[in-house]
């Protein structure tokens, strides 16, 4: 009887964790509601200088350097700066090209941009930021790899 | 989405037919297989005591390794368990391909302690070989955050148990010494809140895991048991969570009454992983009972594990 109940315990448990995370998680796309995430990024000035040190960090990385030594250095940053802004629910719009266009000319594969998001994480605890709001940042890139990463 | 739902065909086409290869179809030319580690830390899960990758119990859809798409990746674990009565050491090995592909292999060597010499059989050890497959069909369990699909894998584990001189007895059950469990996994990092949730439901015939055999007198079929493992990342490189994993209870009657009467399996585990080379589980478990007719108590204990990756 015990037993029983132990398991039924654990299964409800678990369903309830399932449901938590699901509910959290309802609206996975949509932009923050907030500007919550923007601030705890230090708004355009904190998205500045975690996107400075972030080249500095990809060009000195051997996995993303190449895909980066040969671009407009600048432009990039600033397109980053925006999309973060826009991503993170602060007050931009990103205007480019969209990003399976802008990435076309590079052979990118699964490996590289889980790179990248690694020197990211680097810059952002290079910066102070929150685990958790790295994790909610992150959660709004990451879907990018349908769009970016063109070698499976 | 064209290309999605040419990539649903093929996932498709790819679980109905465990043994093609998908991926080369997506490009024009096969890309090769390289060594590599490109996933992102602690996303290949842990060594679970079967030797599949997953969590410490169960095993998840994830595949074994840093090994990434177009890449190939191997581990290998060192497990100890302790209980109040008993103790087990596993060990195995394990390798990643593409992110597709994984196969396993581990053994698990457990000490009767002062039960065996209960039985008549001082210094019995229970060992077990265990070969496994897994093939991940669908999904993505890290980084599609804007779904709520989980990633999906299939998988087999193969056991064959060395019983010793119990094999006798255990024949005498009705206890058969090989057995294969098919699992089904399905995993998912709600990666916002950092919370990995993964469901198994497993086919088996196996008494305590493999360790007393498969099946017994009156219990000849396959029973579908519900795993579970939930882990929140509480740092980059550090996982704290907890596990609970249905068992059959083949052997309960038996000619001993309740005597080989066996429980589900739970823990609560920290793991860590300080590089992608490397990683430590510490958990706590509960085993249940383990042969009652002699260790009365519920066996609680605690499970060490290192795995090493390359």
């Amino acid at each position: 009887m015990t037993i029983s109940f132990r398991r039924i315990a654990a299964i409800a448990f678990a369903t309830l964790a399932f449901s938590a995370g699901a509910i959290a998680q309802a609206q996975p796309t949509t932009r923050p509601a907030d500007d919550s995430l923007y601030q705890q990024f230090g708004a355009q000035p904190g998205l500045i200088k975690l996107i400075d040190d972030f080249m500095v960090r990809l060009l000195a990385d051997p996995r993303t350097q190449p895909f980066f030594k040969d671009v407009n250095q600048a432009h990039v940053k600033e397109e980053l700066v925006v999309q973060l802004c826009e991503v993170a629910g602060g007050p931009c719009k990103r205007k480019g090209p969209d990003m399976q266009k802008v990435h076309a000319g590079f052979d990118i594969d699964r490996a590289s941009f889980n790179a990248l998001v690694e020197v990211l994480q680097q810059a952002m605890d290079a910066q102070g930021i929150p685990f958790s709001a790295q994790n909610r940042m992150l959660a709004q890139l990451a879907p990018m790899h349908r769009e970016i990463v063109n070698v499976k | 989405m064209p290309s999605r739902l040419r990539h649903a065909a093929l996932t498709a086409l790819a679980a109905a037919l465990p043994l093609s290869l998908a991926a080369p179809v997506h490009a024009q030319e096969a890309p090769k297989l390289a060594w590599g580690n490109g996933k992102l830390l602690l996303t290949g899960g842990v060594s679970s005591v079967d030797g599949a990758a997953g969590g410490g119990l169960t095993p998840w859809a994830v595949t074994a390794s840093y090994a990434t798409e177009n890449q190939v990746g191997a581990t290998a674990h060192l497990t100890r368990v302790k209980t109040q009565d008993y103790a087990m050491t596993a060990y195995g090995a394990a390798v990643g391909i593409g992110d597709r592909f994984e196969f396993s292999i581990a053994r698990q060597d457990f000490d009767t302690g002062a039960t065996g010499t209960a039985l008549g059989l001082p210094g019995l050890h229970l060992k077990q070989d265990i070969l496994g497959a897994k093939l991940r069909v669908a999904g993505d369990a890290i980084l599609d955050s804007d779904s709520l699909m989980p990633q999906i894998a299939i998988g087999l584990e193969h056991k064959t148990a060395h019983a010793g001189d119990l094999e006798p007895t255990l024949t005498a059950l009705g206890a058969s010494t090989s057995g294969t469990d098919v699992y089904l996994s399905a995993t998912k990092l709600f990666l916002a809140q950092g919370l990995l949730l993964n469901g198994t439901l497993r086919a088996t015939k196996a008494n305590q895991n493999g360790l007393l055999g498969f099946s017994g007198t009156g219990h000849t079929g396959y029973s579908v048991q519900p795993e579970i493992s939930i882990a929140w990342l509480a740092r980059k490189n550090v996982a704290i969570g907890a596990e609970y994993r249905g068992k059959p209870d083949n052997l309960n009657p038996s000619l001993l009454g309740a005597g080989l009467k066996e429980d589900d399996w739970s823990d609560v585990f920290v793991a860590w992983a300080p590089s992608k080379n490397l990683s430590l589980t510490l958990a706590y478990v509960d085993l249940g009972r383990i042969v009652p007719a002699v260790a009365t108590r519920r066996q609680t204990g605690t499970y060490l594990s290192a795995q090493v990756a390359f």
